[in-house]
């Protein structure tokens, strides 16, 4: 097998400073936003007693989902031995940490009170799915990190595989907790299925992957490196398998749900009547997401590197407007605790809830995105992580 | 200490400070007598006490006589617990609100109900399940709390309870908080059922007294597990219903009429 040469990125560039710092600037945002929102508590978000997790957690569980997809490349060279993405498998082991640090930061500053998260860390109750993903987030950075260590170090290369696989299992894991959070949830109709374990996998899968490639893309082509079509098109390809296992997973959810006469009203508000949520999931989940990403990859524009990355865009827009469609439109469509009958009161029982995020909460949300960037930029910058070449001829010494 | 003995060595005790002492001695005295005294009278918890399992704590209500318009026990519980009522808010949809009085209406025969509409007290709370820290706990006596040292306000409960019972304090309180009653800016709450008048041996919660006072008698608070207990024997009598019954959570708080 010819051996491959990692580099890391000269980073001295203004290019690379203007993006370090537009990317710091955006966690500074996110700094002050959180300060903002924990100075005055919730009362300066758009959450309110009806819309208790709000725009945060749609960026938290997003990139928290992302994380555990990330990993997707590095994984499918470890564990199940393809050469061709060896040289891939550390951008992909560092974009998860990353990622996956980006998103709890925002879940854990969005907490009512975050100056309380040693409690969260000593307190526990093992019945709580929270509690489980306190380990299995944490377990995900000291395995993660394990494993990328045996990238890196000749002399523990040799644990890669077993690091890897321990890794895989484990993140299949996370994103079954993560799904989780929802699917043990009794109350909300859209919610208390095992249908979201592996939904929120496969969407794992699809937006880790677009998520990677689009990072993949801007670092060689940022630091004018060569990559070849050969590692594009296999990914991409990867990619069209993913959003349609998404897209399958998402109708079969609703196709379940609405032949049970009891979900109808439910599935009427988020497919017909739901306003905003309506549109997002019909036009940003559905369409931008899931089809436009397919025609676009499966038709002749895919072969474009340019349009790859058009769809890529567009998964992850699709994903952040199914985060909202599934943590935020849930939440909209009102409690049922007398079915049939008509409610009302003054805590707003009976009636759908409206939601408009505040600028802290985006900003905060975007802090989460800009600092899992700005650890990645950093990050190839000070390791070798990413291939000095990955052109055609480089990636079919490997496959033989 | 040292320093100490050195200065009552030199400084013999004068007369002024033996009547401070006396007079602070007889204040601390009267003040703590009240506390002694009720605690005798009303037959109350000792707070070295644990909370037993051989009661359970429970609400009665019977929809049939809770008026249309009448918002009494609402008012009662803000009182008593000092939550600003909803009315007085600048910020409603984020006012938390321990009860609300619910208007229930069947479309097709017209049909309609009124009912208070709080914390159930379920024997298997969701809120208790889900809630990281084990903020959220139910006490051996069926009341469901939350302990406000470790709640981290993530809101899981919230997504969790299906009676919508719990709100987050989402900004700063005024100076309407009770001394017994802790609350706090970020932290989760919902119906204690009047823990604190309970453990005090009242015997009754606000919403009940206040629904008795205006004479409508639709609440009835008592042990469930007393099987002569005031409670016990309505319900024996009366066809009650648990709101979702379907999620067999076994509530506190039974309904009448509906």
């Amino acid at each position: 097998m010819a051996s491959i040469t990692f580099r890391e990125v000269e980073g001295s560039s203004l290019k690379y400073w203007l993006l370090f710092g537009g990317l710091g600037l955006f966690v500074l945002f996110g700094a002050l936003a959180w300060n903002h929102m924990h100075h005055y508590g919730h009362v300066v978000t758009g959450m309110d007693n009806q819309i208790v997790w709000g725009l945060p957690h749609v960026f938290a569980v997003f990139l928290i989902v992302a994380a555990s997809g990330a990993l997707n490349v590095a994984s499918i060279a470890s564990v199940f031995n393809k050469p061709m993405y060896k040289p891939l498998a550390p951008l992909s082991a560092i974009l998860s940490l990353a990622l996956m640090l980006g998103g709890l930061l925002v879940l854990v500053l969005d907490l009512g009170r975050s100056d309380r998260l040693i409690v969260a860390m000593t307190h526990f109750n093992f019945k709580s799915m929270f509690t489980w993903n306190v380990f299995l987030y944490s377990g995900f950075f000291v395995l993660v990190g394990a494993y990328l260590w045996t990238m890196l170090d000749r002399n523990v290369k040799t644990y890669s595989k077993t690091a890897g696989t321990a890794a895989f299992i484990w993140r299949l894991v996370l994103t079954t907790g993560t799904g989780s959070l929802f699917g043990f949830l009794v109350a909300r109709e859209l919610y208390g299925t095992a249908m979201l374990a592996p939904m929120f996998i496969i969407m794992s899968f699809a937006y880790g992957l677009a998520i990677y490639l689009m990072v993949l893309a801007a670092a060689y082509a940022w630091t004018g490196r060569t990559l070849g079509d050969a590692v594009m098109m296999r990914l991409k390809t990867l990619l069209v398998v993913f959003v349609a296992a998404v897209l399958y997973f998402v109708v079969v959810h609703h196709m379940t749900n609405l032949y049970f006469t009891k979900y109808h009203a439910v599935e009427a508000f988020i497919l017909r009547d739901g306003g905003i949520f309506t549109t997002l999931f019909w036009v940003g989940q559905i369409l931008i997401g899931c089809v436009v990403p397919l025609v676009i990859l499966l038709s002749k524009l895919g072969t474009q590197r340019t349009w790859i990355m058009v769809a890529c865009a567009l998964v992850v827009v699709g994903g952040v407007a199914q985060m909202y469609v599934t943590i935020i439109g849930a939440q909209a469509y009102p409690l049922d605790m007398f079915p049939g009958l008509i409610e009302s009161s003054s805590f707003y029982d009976g009636v759908v809830h409206s939601y408009a995020p505040s600028v802290p909460e985006l900003f905060l949300g975007l802090g989460g995105v800009a600092i899992a960037l700005l650890v990645t930029v950093f990050a190839i910058k000070v390791l070798r992580l990413l291939p000095a070449s990955l052109d055609d001829a480089t990636v079919a010494k490997l496959e033989h | 200490m040292s320093e100490l003995n050195q200065m009552s060595n030199q400084a013999p005790a004068s007369p002024e400070r033996r009547r401070f002492v006396g007079v602070a001695t007889a204040a601390a005295g009267l003040a703590i007598a009240p506390g002694v005294m009720l605690v005798e009278v009303a037959h109350g918890r000792p707070e070295d006490q644990a909370a037993s399992s051989a009661v359970r704590w429970g609400m009665l209500v019977d929809a049939t006589k809770c008026a249309t318009g009448c918002n009494d026990c609402v008012t009662a519980c803000s009182t008593e617990n000092g939550w600003t009522p909803v009315a007085e808010s600048a910020h409603p949809k984020q006012a938390p609100q321990w009860i609300r009085k619910l208007e229930l209406q069947d479309p097709l025969t017209q049909m309609e109900t009124n009912l208070p509409m709080m914390c159930q007290h379920c024997a298997e709370p969701p809120c208790v399940d889900v809630c990281p820290t084990g903020a959220s706990f139910k006490r051996a006596d069926g009341i469901v709390l939350v302990n406000r040292h470790t709640c981290i306000g993530c809101r899981y409960c919230m997504m969790a309870c299906p009676y919508k019972a719990r709100s987050l304090v989402h900004e700063s309180l005024n100076d309407t908080q009770k001394p017994d009653v802790p609350r706090g800016i970020g932290c989760v709450e919902s119906c204690t059922l009047c823990v604190q008048k309970v453990d005090r041996g009242d015997g009754n919660t606000a919403c009940a007294e206040a629904c008795t006072a205006a004479g409508h008698d639709a609440l009835l608070f008592g042990d469930m597990n007393d099987p002569e207990s005031e409670i016990s024997k309505r319900l024996r009598e009366l066809p009650t219903k648990q709101v979702r019954a379907d999620l067999n959570l076994n509530l506190g708080v039974r309904y009448h009429g509906i």
